[in-house]
């Protein structure tokens, strides 16, 4: 079928900011959908308030708007652009819902907007639990029985009829309070019982318990015409009970026969009918272990991170030809882009194993809970692809850039058997290593099995790799790896770090031993049809196999590398950044080869660069593509610290690092080099040194005067870094956070109060280009990625200005930079000192780019091939400041994450951002916020908690609430001085006095919004925390820093919602 | 153990042996299925070839006795990436390493079935020889070279039936040809409640119509379609009769079409897998579909008989389905039986019974 008739102009609604559950997948869909779109000669009009994204490039869509998404907003682009036709179905949960909502609100009927792709009636149906089970139950597919109890007489029934185990869940409760499974009578009571007490309207869920099934997904699509697909399946490792997000998948399934396998392809296709969806669908399945029964658990009636997944594992590109379906193209008319031969009617068939491996944000989080359930807790995930599951499993470990290269977990031999047994049975983020804990003390297959539900083919699989483990060490004790042994173990899919590590050898002694011997890998193609058809995609990845199928070109070409799995500190920024450095290369004329294993990205879209290699970022892939590849060289600066870190031992190899020299890098990097610069050339930075005993800190401390900033030297992005007041704090820091050894000093410098202000700045060796300086409201000590963020800056004068162009040129060009640089000042007593300094890209890149619509990465990587900034047509120092003010907001996920504290500070907390574009800062900060969500009252009661070195500070804040017409409650403390102040104030309960405390009062709805600023080290830091869990898992606003306060304040005070003002695209304020 | 596969161009893969031992002539072949290995293990419509799986891990749910297309394997040899020795799933009974060395067929494992199959996909498929017996590669290869090829072996009457044998039914009474039927076309007319005579690939036309069928089908089978010329016989007397309505599936298709007076041709190296896309040229839908042929109709050869093409592959297309002007006689040269692959096609036979029911004349 053609396009259909009368669509001209399509809008595509973004998923906003990268939050856990809706990640960097929906960029690449988004990005694929507008390429598709245009490529059938249609306008495409973008909505997304994320700047860290692709698919919101001037380039990707005829109008890119930045602005929230929100029904208000995306009313008004409709209203102003007047498409013809809305794509919902790529920009994740939040796309589907603002559909929903345009729908029913009329807009879309009023403005003659047609809903293209999947029709509204689907979307209900997949989404709304009732109509779902009735549209199933009407065709004869299975659903896990369930009933809404509200005695426990009703559940006993239920149970009786069903049988056990029973999953209980209380109605509306927070997290998952009260519930849990029943195994038996008597659990159902006391659960039933329970789960009662804690649901507001006194009811609970109770349905079948499927925990320990086979959790299988299938990828399906459907096309107008009614041709079914099904793209690929999927088989998570981790059984039924915990969130897709959290479980180490592997596709295509590996333990169904072809009769299982077909059953629930059968079921998937009537699905995708029975609803009638237009695009993809992800459908997922409970399967019993021991019979044919099954379960449809859930349907996504949209592309999702599976569907990104399943993309990447086979090479099909679902968000692409959802697209062109959406728009009236049929399955058979559509091309498949990878054979360019075939067509996007058929199903992919694999030649290798892939496995999905989620990145957890614990070692951000240490006191976080854990344990994996129904809530997902991932930040990001990685891809491996290999000819053997145990290959695929082994890169998987090492994409994740967790240290490891093998199953062992440092430390695991020294937990207690029952502790073992009850983390196996309660998985956590760490259970795969305890799994092979488990074996490695002889624990049986069978047994393991039983508690962990894991099948038994991954289990044995595991066994085998912990079995090759003992066979190598036993050959190294002997004195000698024979070259079988050695080709076994790399075919089998063992790095050479891991075989260094099991025979006492050096990770370079292994990789010359068996270069020696001739054992090199094999990059093989990943073609969607397993090699039936000649395929022209240049997507490869690595196995040790016989025969190399990436005959590298003799063009000139240029590698750049990617920077793995999304997770607090590194997120999609660096994506867009490894993007743009491909395109840049690419117009350059230079073939570009990228290398990641983040299947959610743009970077591993296939036609992203002119060859992918799907890899781990460690030296060994690395250096094996580039022994193959050999290209004039890397560039390392793009790919955040993953690929800086990779900088080192790729020139130890011989390889040319292209860009700012490594020996740079490391003077910026290392704690005394850079000291000694900054000396030389008479920049000021916070005092500080580096001390390596307790007693030495804590002399420093004093020297300097507190508050000082404290740290570890070995661990960057602000790991385990705090602010600590006295010595008491800092002897408590010096207890628990770190160890400190002479082999690992901790840092301690002066903390300075003032306003921070940053840096970005492109250079070509001689010339600096800074595109703009933005100022930070929250003041020094909160990590500059948890900051809002403000371009231009609303508070500098000329002088400090002058100043920042000043060091960072001089920076910049003494540390003798070719890319990117990004610096960090604090502005303290009108002085400003130099906090850090990056040799590469930073998180603000795409938001700088953004806003001031100087291509940074473009020109960093042109000036890195050798080209000025004045033959592309800039000059040096500040670039004019722009028209429109831009304000970055970070977004937060702490709802998904419990234990953890939501105050900010040193840490890095925040795991995705948002932009806000306005003529004035007011307007721009106003839809920042909205975009991120917050949801500030207009009146109502605020509860203040405020620690004693605030309170003097905070008056003035609190004085502006109450003109504004809140109501203050205060515990006594804060109560006590705002009163003395002569401020109207309530006093309420701290936790420890009773009842209604201030934590009963946030549950019970009564306070609108919280500010609480952080005591350390105290007893009432257990208040605070309270507080602020409590807040967030009740949805109320809690802001933790006086200064962000400070500004909201401002924007309370106009009424920005009803200022109707024209909004811009980017393509607009950019000229 | 080490074992050889030697190619008739020279090529030789080395890997280590499982099942059974010994020495093995066929023709080798690539199967794109990710599941359904033992359902290709036992479709006679592989006898005379060595079978190469693309997908590399074979035999992870090992060997399901109720999983059988037919009563043994016929492949000559089964090359993979790697065996599976340690399989799981609830219904399994043995691992395919025991399973091949009970039907006396050699496995090959430790193969880059990717080059292997690049290989045959560029060159076409060739004759082969695995064995067990000997590492001298060039000797290997010769004999490979002398072996037979595949058309012209009389492959069709080593796996079909001898002797008349029926499924009770209560519905339609369907005289099967037997030239290798896999199990499931019988379980796919028993689903839809029909008596199911097998008869052997030589019985007569008369024969045929003594047992007074409501319809007919011809199986799949292994091997070149001229090589059962008897068959191609009965088939245009069936045809010439001119009332019952007849179902040709894969071999019974290219027979059908041979008795019809169209060519067939040797394809390169074929369809083999559980991911091809068919169009139904009447309805303009497309179904995923399961496919092991190496021979095709010649459409050309079409022209101005009295049957048409009714469904074509969408990737190369291939004639995959025939359909008489004017008698209730067609034919599809994919597997609606699936097992292994999608079962998107059963509708074929539900067509058949409508044919046989009278419905749709």
């Amino acid at each position: 079928m053609p396009l259909k008739k009368g669509i001209k102009k399509v809008m595509v609604i973004g998923s906003g900011p990268i939050i856990i559950g809706q990640a960097a997948e929906f960029d690449y869909a988004g990005t694929q959908a507008c390429r598709s779109l245009r490529e059938e000669g249609l306008e495409v009009v973008l909505i997304n308030s994320n700047p860290a994204t692709i698919m919101t490039d001037a380039n990707m869509a005829d109008r890119v708007y930045i602005e929230p998404l929100t029904q208000g907003f995306v009313t008004r682009v409709i209203r102003q652009e007047k498409p013809d036709g809305l794509l919902p179905t790529l920009g994740g949960q939040v796309g589907l819902n603002l559909a929903l909502q345009l729908a029913e609100s009329g807009v879309l009927a009023e403005e003659g907007v047609q809903l293209l792709g999947t029709p509204l009636e689907a979307i209900k149906r997949a989404e709304d639990r009732e109509m779902f089970k009735d549209m199933l139950q009407s065709i004869g597919e299975p659903v896990p029985e369930s009933v809404i109890v509200s005695t426990f007489e009703e559940a006993e029934e239920f149970a009786g009829k069903i049988g056990f185990p029973l999953i209980v869940r209380p109605a509306y409760t927070l997290g998952g309070t009260g519930g849990g499974i029943a195994y038996n009578m008597d659990e159902l009571y006391a659960t039933v019982t329970r789960g009662l007490k804690h649901s507001i309207i006194s009811q609970v869920l109770i349905e079948r318990c499927v925990v320990g099934w086979k959790e299988i997904e299938y990828e399906v699509m459907r096309d107008s015409a009614d041709n079914c697909i099904t793209v690929c399946n999927m088989e998570n490792i981790d059984p039924m009970g915990i969130h897709t997000g959290d479980s180490v998948v592997v596709a295509p399934s590996q333990t169904l026969s072809d009769r299982e396998y077909h059953l629930l392809r059968s079921a998937s296709l009537k699905i995708i009918r029975a609803l009638g969806i237009e695009g993809g669908c992800n459908i997922q399945f409970a399967l019993d272990p021991g019979s044919y029964q099954y379960y449809v658990i859930e349907v996504n009636p949209r592309v999702s991170r599976s569907s990104a997944l399943a993309s990447k594992a086979t090479g099909y590109p679902i968000a692409k030809v959802a697209s062109k379906i959406a728009v009236g193209l049929t399955l058979d008319e559509i091309k498949n882009a990878v054979t360019g031969k075939t067509y996007a009617c058929f199903e992919p068939s694999l030649d290798y194993v892939v496995l999905k491996y989620p990145r957890w944000p614990f070692d951000k989080f240490a006191r976080g809970d854990r344990t994996l359930g129904t809530q997902m807790k991932a930040t990001g995930e990685v891809m491996a692809i290999n000819r053997t599951f145990e290959g695929a499993l082994l890169k998987a470990i090492r994409s994740l850039e967790i240290g490891l290269d093998s199953l062992s977990l440092p430390g695991a031999g020294e937990i207690r058997g029952e502790e073992l047994e009850r983390r196996l049975a309660n998985a956590d983020d760490e259970r795969l290593f305890l799994v092979a804990e488990g074996l490695r003390r002889g624990m049986t297959v069978e047994h393991i099995y039983k508690i962990t539900g894991i099948d038994r083919f991954f289990l044995d699989k595991i066994a085998g790799i912990l079995s090759l483990e003992e066979e190598v060490r036993h050959a190294a004790k002997k004195g000698d790896l024979p070259a079988e042994l050695l080709e076994k173990a790399k075919k089998f899919g063992f790095s050479d770090a891991h075989l260094a590590g099991l025979t006492g050898l050096d990770r370079l002694e292994i990789r010359s031993l068996r270069k020696e011997r001739g054992i090199l890998p094999a990059f093989k193609m990943v073609d969607t049809c397993a090699a039936e058809f000649e395929a022209q995609t240049p997507y490869y990845y690595s196995s040790y196999d016989r025969e190399d199928e990436a005959e590298p070109t003799t063009n000139r070409k240029v590698a750049v590398l990617g920077s793995g799995p999304i997770r607090i500190g590194q997120g999609i920024e660096f994506d867009y950044c490894s993007v743009h450095s491909v395109w840049a290369l690419r117009e350059e004329g230079i073939e570009a080869i990228i290398v990641n294993n983040n299947p959610e990205t743009v970077s591993t879209d296939f036609d992203t660069a002119d060859r992918l290699y799907f890899e781990p970022l460690v030296p060994e892939n690395v250096l094996n593509i580039l022994d193959r590849e050999k290209p004039e060289g890397v560039i390392v600066q793009f790919g955040g610290q993953t690929a800086i870190n990779l900088a080192k031992p790729l020139e130890q190899a011989g390889v040319k690092i292209l860009g700012t020299s490594v020996e740079d890098i490391d003077r910026a990097e290392d704690r005394e080099k850079f000291d000694s610069l900054l000396i030389d050339l008479g920049i000021p930075k916070p005092p500080g040194r580096t001390a390596f005993s307790v007693d030495e800190a804590a002399v420093i401390a004093s020297e300097i005067g507190f508050p000082v900033l404290v740290r570890p030297s070995y661990v960057l992005g602000g790991r385990a870094m705090e602010i600590v007041y006295n010595n008491d704090e800092l002897l408590s820091y010096m207890a628990s956070a770190v160890k400190v050894t002479p082999e690992y000093p901790v840092l301690v410098d002066k903390y300075l109060f003032g306003k921070e202000l940053e840096v970005d700045a492109v250079s070509d060796g001689e010339e600096v280009l800074i595109p703009g300086i933005m100022e930070h409201i929250e003041r020094a000590g909160v990590h500059s990625g948890d900051s809002t963020a403000v371009y231009p800056p609303q508070s500098l004068s000329r002088e400090v200005k002058d100043l920042v162009v000043d060091y960072t040129v001089r920076l910049a060009r003494a540390l003798k930079v070719k890319g990117l640089i990004n610096i960090q000042y604090v502005l303290h007593g009108g002085k400003v000192y130099v906090l850090e300094v990056n040799p590469r890209s930073s998180r603000t890149v795409p938001y700088l780019s953004k806003i001031t619509g100087i291509p940074m990465i473009n020109l960093a990587t042109r000036a890195i091939m050798g080209r000025t900034l004045k033959e592309m047509g800039y000059e040096g120092g500040l670039y004019p400041e722009g028209k429109v003010v831009g304000v970055k907001v970070p977004v937060f996920s702490f709802a998904k994450l419990l234990q953890v504290d939501i105050s900010l500070g040193p840490e890095m907390k925040s795991t995705g951002e948002v932009m806000g574009v306005g003529d004035d800062f007011k307007l721009a900060l106003y839809k920042a916020m909205v975009a991120a969500g917050s949801m500030f009252p207009k009146k109502g009661t605020v509860l203040a908690t405020i620690a004693d070195r605030d309170k003097k500070e905070v008056l003035p804040i609190i004085r502006g609430l109450i003109d504004l017409g809140y109501k203050i409650c205060a515990t006594s403390g804060t109560a006590a001085a705002l009163r003395e102040a002569g401020l109207p104030v309530e006093q309420v309960m701290k936790v420890h006095e009773g009842s209604p405390n201030i934590v009963d009062l946030i549950r019970a709805n009564k306070i609108n919004l919280v500010i609480n600023t952080l005591t350390k080290g105290k007893a009432p830091e257990r208040d605070g925390f309270q507080i602020r869990r409590t807040a967030v898992e009740y949805g109320i606003p809690c802001l933790t820093s006086l200064d962000t306060i400070r500004v909201l304040l401002d924007v309370l005070a106009e009424d920005m919602e009803n200022k109707e003002t024209r909004l811009v695209p980017l393509q607009e304020y950019l000229q | 153990m080490q074992a050889l596969l030697a190619l008739e161009d020279g090529s030789v893969f080395k890997g280590e042996a499982y099942g059974a031992t010994g020495e093995r002539y066929g023709e080798v072949v690539f199967n794109t299925g990710m599941t359904g290995y033992q359902e290709v293990l036992t479709d006679p419509s592989y006898c005379g070839q060595i079978v190469v799986m693309t997908y590399p891990l074979i035999g992870n749910y090992g060997i399901m006795k109720e999983d059988f297309e037919s009563k043994k394997s016929y492949v000559r040899g089964f090359v993979v990436r790697e065996q599976c020795t340690l399989p799981s799933n609830w219904r399994f009974s043995e691992t395919i390493g025991s399973f091949l060395k009970k039907e006396e067929v050699i496995g090959l494992a430790g193969i880059d079935t990717r080059a292997l199959t690049r290989h045959l996909r560029s060159y076409g498929t060739m004759r082969g020889v695995i064995s067990t017996e000997t590492t001298d590669e060039r000797e290997l290869v010769e004999r490979a070279r002398n072996s037979p090829y595949l058309s012209g072996q009389e492959l069709v009457p080593a796996v079909a039936t001898t002797e008349i044998y029926t499924y009770p039914g209560v519905g339609r009474r369907v005289v099967l040809i037997d030239f290798g039927a896999k199990l499931n076309i019988i379980r796919c007319l028993l689903d839809r409640n029909c008596e199911v005579v097998v008869v052997p690939p030589d019985t007569s036309a008369k024969k045929i119509f003594e047992l007074y069928p409501d319809g007919i089908v011809l199986s799949n089978g292994p091997g070149d379609p001229v090589n059962v010329p008897y068959a191609i016989e009965t088939l245009r007397e069936l045809i010439a009769a001119g009332k019952k309505p007849m179902l040709g599936i894969c071999l019974g298709h290219q027979i059908l079409g041979l008795a019809m007076g169209a060519r067939t041709y040797k394809m390169k190296f074929g369809h083999r897998g559980a991911n091809h896309p068919v169009k139904d040229l009447e309805t303009g839908r497309v179904y995923i579909s399961s496919h092991n042929h190496g021979f095709s109709v010649d459409e050309e050869s079409l022209k101005g008989l009295d049957i048409y093409v009714s469904h074509r592959n969408l990737n190369d297309g291939t004639v995959e389905g025939l359909k008489h002007k004017f008698l209730p006689v067609f034919s599809v040269q994919y597997h609606p039986e699936a097992s292994p692959g999608p079962r998107d096609s059963e509708y074929i036979f539900d067509q058949f019974l409508e044919k046989m029911n009278g419905e749709a004349r």
